[in-house]
């Protein structure tokens, strides 16, 4: 409902240029209400060697809205990348976040700018949350000179500086060693910030991974490793590449957390619990139970290694309309 | 002014002249650091003393000159100091130890990351004192566990931070590579200019002695493809010092290429604050009949042929090129448009070496200037074997250095 708006609003080619904090493109009255409201979330929180937080979490309509609005932009940017790239005008690699958009949303709603993120290549949306435009978005993937990366990183190299946000990484697996690394820069400068280094949990298999938690861990650095777990490794099904994908338990001596991904309340109090966490007592793992319903990137079709019957099924308790 | 040569292996000394004519016949050639400041119209040549190895200096002596740093500097300004400090002598280790610990004090964004760097006072004990003096924090002991401790140092200066990394021996660092590439040298591209990694990335290389095939590795020529990063290569404790506090103050990520058997080389170094230029080569000994180009441990193998040939009536002309990436095409250009012949004595092994790159360049260059074609001595395509006697054939030694030269000259 809100969508058509969107898509028929005359101000929308200005609106490209603005980061999704602005909301002067809506025409109907964008509530400001913001009186604390509480929601139970739909699924608890499991823990590993720690206190799971609350299920119960503060909110506002104000909010809510919010979450909503960037979430449906998440996803039409996400679509809109689809046709771009079948029309040949994003080429090489795209990787698409969507069904994932609670956990970007989620996790900005929990931390300030200052907090660094680094993630893997499904990166747009992650972008776009640290207040990235879609100008830069889509001049990026197009390979212009207004990208972020000025046209010379492509689709799985965004990287925000201003706002920490470090990227935008292709090779699986080694941007957790560079968040630690960040995260040892605010222990290093006593800046009371924390890192969110994100991977998947086709990337949580990597020896790296560990080497980087046990020094973080050693060294006591204020690093939340958050595994999105969207249950595919590419085209291998978790089941097939892990032993144990309770990734949130791998950490062993690092506490852990598991969180409904398709929840963007839920995944706010975990990064609220995680930052408090991580500036007292170290690393933390946070578990994201979330979905893709795209493929790995665009040359995969998604559909040979899951039935259509579970992607729909998934659509069910879809993120967005968890929201309306 | 005499020259006194003395039998290989011997300290010799050498009387320099602040003149602006210089007669190369009358120089040092054993293996000892002397600058030349080619770039304008005189030539000044900077002694010092300095032992290889296990040698003697009997005679302690003083320099008599000091150049600040290895760049092309005024005659006036170099020649006519001679009120310089006498400086302080000290070993190779021990020069980039303090290179080290004197930028730590000016910048506080400065760490060092490593194994065994911090208690344990760093394996080659280039990080000795450096854990006590300022603190766990500054100076951080690392598992073993290369990619990642690479890759958090990546992140690190990322932010700012000028983390110095250690690699135990170059070769651990293959572990790293997947970060070295991609993270250290690409990030400043790929994301679009917005990031700097002022990270250094150094440690020991090379053969040394018996230390088996795994240890004894030339990472520069697996490096030297990766877009984004500097490569140079100390061999004397001036240099090694200039070069590690130029490649700390550097805003890109430079590999500082040791090597295990320099470590222990005693020179005398001046008190004041200097660096070393990364990108220039060093010339090591002028000359008129052919240009030797060469880097690291191999500069002394040089040296030591040069005495040979020096008595056999040949002049050449040392080139001790220091920075691997970039080359320092100009200070190698004149030579090459002087000598016509180049003679190239490296480590890397033959394959995909340093002194492949180097042959390449020369020729597509240079090669009107040439009059033969470029020699290159490198060390054979086999790994490093145990046994002594065959090491010491895997790796140039001078007097095949001297039989290049006689082919190359005659």
């Amino acid at each position: 409902m809100a969508l058509s708006h969107l898509a028929t609003s005359s101000s929308r080619s200005a609106a490209l240029l603005r980061p999704l904090s602005s909301s002067i493109y809506l025409r109907r009255p964008i509530s400001t209400d913001t009186t604390p409201i509480t929601v139970e979330t739909s699924v608890p929180f499991t823990s590993h060697q720690c206190e799971a937080p609350s299920r119960s979490v503060e909110t506002n309509p104000k909010e809510l809205l919010t979450f909503f609005r960037d979430m449906a932009l998440m996803r039409r940017m996400e679509i809109a990348a689809d046709s771009l790239y079948k029309a040949k005008l994003i080429r090489g690699f795209c990787h698409l976040y969507d069904g994932q958009e609670a956990v970007a949303v989620g996790m900005e709603a929990a931390i300030t700018k200052k907090d660094c993120i680094i993630t893997a290549y499904r990166d747009h949306c992650t972008f776009v949350g640290r207040g990235g435009t879609l100008l830069e978005v889509f001049s990026e993937l197009m390979g212009r000179q207004a990208g972020c990366s000025r046209g010379k990183g492509g689709s799985m190299h965004f990287y925000k500086k201003d706002s920490n946000f470090y990227g935008g990484h292709g090779i699986v697996g080694a941007q957790v060693p560079l968040g630690c690394g960040l995260a040892f820069a605010q222990k290093y400068s006593k800046d009371e910030n924390v890192t969110f280094a994100l991977y998947g949990d086709g990337a949580a298999n990597q020896g790296q991974l560990f080497e980087a938690l046990n020094i973080s861990a050693l060294w006591d650095l204020p690093a939340i490793l958050v595994c999105e777990n969207n249950h595919y490794g590419m085209g291998t099904a978790e089941w097939r590449a892990a032993k144990s994908p309770a990734y949130y338990k791998r950490g062993d001596y690092v506490p852990g957390l598991k969180v409904d991904g398709m929840d963007a309340l839920a995944v706010k109090q975990a990064c609220k619990f995680a930052k408090e966490h991580a500036l007292k007592n170290g690393p933390i793992i946070l578990e994201m139970d979330t979905y893709r319903y795209h493929g790995h990137s665009m040359s995969d079709p998604g559909s040979t290694y899951r039935t259509r019957d579970e992607i729909s099924g998934v659509r069910q308790r879809s993120v967005i309309q968890l929201k309306e | 002014m005499a020259a006194i040569f003395q039998g290989v292996g011997a300290a010799a000394a050498l009387s320099s002249s602040p003149s602006n004519s210089f007669d190369s016949k009358k120089l040092l050639f054993s293996p000892r650091r002397s600058f030349s400041v080619k770039k304008g119209a005189s030539v000044v040549v900077v002694r010092s003393d300095g032992n290889v190895n296990l040698d003697l200096n009997p005679r302690g002596r003083r320099a008599q000159q000091l150049i600040a740093n290895a760049v092309a500097t005024k005659a006036d300004s170099s020649a006519t100091s001679s009120s310089s400090k006498p400086g302080h002598e000290l070993l190779l280790f021990e020069a980039l130890r303090e290179g080290l610990e004197e930028e730590m004090e000016r910048d506080a964004s400065v760490c060092v990351m490593g194994e065994d760097v911090g208690h344990y006072g760093g394996s080659y004990k280039v990080t000795k004192g450096l854990a006590t003096k300022f603190g766990d924090l500054r100076v951080l002991d690392t598992p073993i566990a290369e990619n990642s401790f690479t890759g958090m140092g990546i992140g690190a200066a990322m932010t700012g931070l000028r983390p110095v990394v250690e690699g135990m021996n170059m070769g651990f660092l293959l572990l790293a590579f997947n970060q070295i590439s991609n993270n250290c040298g690409m990030l400043h591209y790929t994301s679009g200019g917005q990031f700097t990694i002022p990270i250094v990335i150094r440690g020991p290389g090379g053969v040394g002695r018996q230390l088996g095939a795994e240890h004894s590795q030339r990472l520069e020529s697996y490096f030297q493809s990766i877009p984004g990063i500097q490569m140079v290569a100390c061999s004397t404790p001036y240099n090694a010092k200039g070069l590690m506090k130029a490649a700390i103050r550097s805003e890109n990520p430079v590999i500082l290429f040791e090597h295990v058997l320099l470590y222990n080389l005693k020179e005398r170094i001046p008190d004041e604050d200097y660096i070393c230029n990364l990108e220039e080569a060093e010339m090591v000994r002028p000359g008129e009949h052919v240009t030797i180009l060469t880097y690291s441990r191999m500069r002394y193998h040089v040296m030591q042929a040069a005495k040979t040939l020096v008595n056999k009536g040949y002049d050449p002309e040392v080139i001790d090129i220091r920075s691997l990436k970039p080359f320092d095409l100009y200070t190698i250009g004149n030579s090459v448009k002087k000598t016509h012949r180049v003679l190239i004595v490296e480590e890397c092994m033959r394959t995909g070496g340093i002194g492949a790159s180097l042959t390449a360049a020369i020729n597509e260059n240079f090669l009107d200037y040439l009059d033969a074609p470029i020699m290159c001595l490198s060390s054979q395509d086999v790994p490093t074997p145990y046994a002594g006697t065959l090491e010491e054939w895997t790796v140039v030694q001078p007097a095949q250095i001297v039989t290049a030269v006689e082919q190359l000259c005659h």
